[in-house]
């Protein structure tokens, strides 16, 4: 996995709650057997109205978010269906960040696996971003830069934010950590409590055969 | 000495190390595997050059994509669906994991199939790649949905690292009106506790009107827990969770059998023990649930009425309430009774077990479905389908117009040829109203099977309670 350190980029807004991961990237996509290519896909069925034509009003209609790494968005992004697809889609597109007020757990998770860093920060740093994307200048547009290490979110125009992370997955980002190497690193631990399990509750040890 | 909950009593027994931060190695008993969510983890373990480390302790059968007209059709129409059902089956037999081929009678919804093998057992923690395997708490197991890097995680090491949930009482006293099931109880508990109400916890559902559900109910409820954005949802076995298991093809026999009863009969919450959080509901207060939303907490009794997003008092949910109305097509204050449906899909791991299909049967024998209305009924696995046919319960279906199609996942998330048109309205018994999750521009109410039955019957909803 690649590492996460430092990020600065700019904004790309998606003003709604809930955002399933049926949206963020529909069923006709997930019919792949591979991890790439998968921005084809990105809420498809947003970015285009009824009679197939670009929806204005999407952000990635819009050429001012043109080249945006962050995703600001509402509560609960990610809910639904477990799909790494979802973040895959995200990353494809070049999302390195999301900023929210909050997240669904599976959805966090599979971001963490793919280097792809979730900030959940109060809902009213949430709306300021908000307000400040809408004010922006586009000949001068909003940076936001991201620090892991230091916890914080500034951006060109603003002091720092602070968000908080669990201390391991901050650890696995900062350095990029393949986390079955880690499991791995716990194998006698692991044939311990096998044997005990085996033991103790041996019709879990009754293997399946093909 | 400490009370525990049973959440407790399983997350300890699994925990194979802890880090001073809490990171938690948590071992995992079982594991289903379906085609969508796992060729990327077989190419990432072959790539890294690992091997599964115990391929019994898997399950795997292709559900989400299968045809469920004819099992000739997958040759036939779509190249895309194919490649990932055979790349399970290469998948499976490289690593000699046992399967349940499409042509296997044993074949099904993994959620439906599993626990009817006897695969899903109490006090046990099982993953798979797909959110609504928290159905499997209903036998008291630690169950939870997870993506394809974790699902390559179990396979190398049998084992996920976790940080540990938060625990969530959710008790349900008094009794459940005969004209309501489990759905209703979901869809009313996620109505209150709202779809991101249960995030970063585990769900233990208590109480009079828990206990008597059946094992079908339980797993419905356990089913739409993620819904409502828990993790996981169980549900204490007792003596109707070892009635099911026992004699099933999986399940410990012999004198295993009452060893495993005994340590099974331990899985209780104690006396006293403490959840972090609770929420209590009145089971008689329930009346049939309707979605009219693209949310499953966007739902109302069947005597109310579409609601009027101008009186939601929070900005974003105004907002989402009002958005969701626009693209349901819907007018506040219009009667849940008088919307019109054009489709019905009985059918999906919340509802596709037995009692479902016979709760459906019962509400159209000697019926016929409504001019102008199509309506399918797709039963969980090929079991299920069998008993279903054995009991003439198909031949209700076939009289009253129905169709009665092979087991999958179908028109439940559509990604096989089972798909909403743009604009249809369907009666649905699935768990994900999500705009254009039956298929683009589809609108899905999400109803119990005995609601969507009365509904395929009027043409529109009805109210169960008085309809005769």
């Amino acid at each position: 996995m690649d590492p996460f350190t430092t990020h600065t980029g700019r904004l790309a807004p998606l003003d709604r709650v809930n955002v399933d991961t049926d949206q963020i990237i529909p069923k006709t996509y997930l019919k792949t057997v591979h991890r790439t290519g998968l921005k084809a896909g990105l809420f498809a069925d947003w970015r285009t109205r009824p009679d197939g034509t670009p929806d204005p009003e999407f952000f990635m209609n819009q050429p001012r978010f043109d080249g945006a790494t962050i995703l600001l968005t509402r509560d609960n992004f990610g809910c639904g269906s477990s799909r790494e697809h979802a973040p895959w889609a995200l990353a494809d597109y070049g999302i390195r960040a999301i900023l929210a007020p909050s997240f669904a757990d599976i959805f966090y998770n599979n971001c963490l696996q793919n280097s792809l860093l979730p900030v959940v920060l109060p809902g009213r740093d949430i709306q300021h971003l908000f307000d400040e994307v809408r004010a922006d200048d586009p000949a001068r547009p909003l940076h936001v830069t991201i620090d892991l290490a230091a916890q914080t979110l500034s951006t060109t125009r603003q002091a720092a934010f602070r968000f908080d992370i669990d201390p391991f997955h901050k650890h696995c980002l900062l350095e990029g950590l393949d986390t079955i190497s880690l499991t791995l690193r716990h194998e006698s631990e692991i044939a311990a409590y096998e044997d005990r399990a085996r033991r103790d509750t041996p019709w879990l040890f009754q293997d399946l055969h093909s | 000495m400490v009370a525990h909950t049973l959440f407790d009593k399983i997350w300890a027994r699994h925990t194979v190390h802890e880090d001073a931060d809490g990171a938690t190695l948590l071992y995992i008993d079982r594991h289903l595997i379906h085609e969508v969510t796992s060729p990327q983890a077989f190419e990432g373990l072959k790539r890294a050059g690992r091997r599964p480390r115990r391929p019994g302790t898997v399950l795997a059968m292709p559900d989400h994509n299968v045809p469920t007209t004819d099992r000739r059709a997958l040759d036939g129409t779509d190249p895309l669906s194919r490649l990932q059902i055979h790349t399970l089956e290469r998948n499976c037999a490289e690593w000699a994991m046992p399967m349940f081929a499409m042509e296997d009678r044993r074949q099904g919804i993994v959620h439906v199939a599993g626990p009817e093998q006897g695969f899903t057992l109490p006090g046990m923690t099982l993953v798979c790649g797909d959110s609504h395997t928290s159905t499997h708490g209903a036998f008291g197991a630690l169950a939870f949905g997870i993506g394809t890097s974790e699902v390559e995680h179990v396979l190398a090491t049998q084992c996920l690292i976790q940080k540990r949930p938060r625990t969530m009482e959710v008790r349900v006293d008094g009794r459940l009106s005969p004209h309501c099931s489990a759905k209703d109880l979901v869809l009313a508990i996620i109505g209150r506790m709202g779809t991101a109400g249960g995030t970063g916890h585990v769900i233990e559902y208590t109480g009079e009107a828990i206990r008597a559900l059946s094992m079908e109910g339980r797993m419905t409820l356990c089913n739409m827990t993620i819904e409502g954005g828990a993790r996981a949802g169980m549900i204490a076995p007792d003596a109707a969770a070892f009635a099911y298991i026992k004699g099933r093809p999986l399940a410990p026999s012999d004198a295993l059998w009452p060893r495993a009863v005994r340590h099974w009969e331990t899985l209780r919450t104690d006396p006293g023990a403490a959840y972090d959080r609770r929420l209590e509901i009145a089971a008689d207060d329930i009346s049939p649930q309707i979605t009219w939303g693209t949310s499953p907490g966007m739902v109302t009794g069947v005597e109310g009425t579409v609601p009027d997003p101008r009186a939601v008092p929070e900005l974003d949910a105004r907002e989402a309430a009002a958005r969701a109305l626009d693209y349901m097509a819907l007018r506040p204050g219009t009667p849940m009774v008088d919307i019109k449906i054009d489709r019905v899909f009985i059918g999906s791991c919340t509802n596709a077990r037995i009692e479902d299909l016979r709760l459906a049967a019962s509400y159209l024998r000697g019926r016929t479905v409504a001019a102008g209305v199509r309506a399918m009924v797709v039963p969980g696995s090929g079991l299920v389908k069998r008993q279903a046919e054995e009991e003439g319960l198909d031949e209700i279906f076939r009289a009253a117009g129905v169709e009665w199609r092979e087991a999958g996942c179908s028109m439940c998330l559509a990604m096989n040829a089972d798909v909403l048109q743009p604009g249809e309205r369907c009666a649905s018994t699935s768990n994900r109203n999500f705009e254009g999750r039956q298929g683009k521009g589809g609108r899905t109410h999400l109803v119990s099977p005995a609601m969507a039955a009365a509904a395929a019957v009027a043409g529109h909803f009805v109210d169960i309670r008085h309809w005769a």
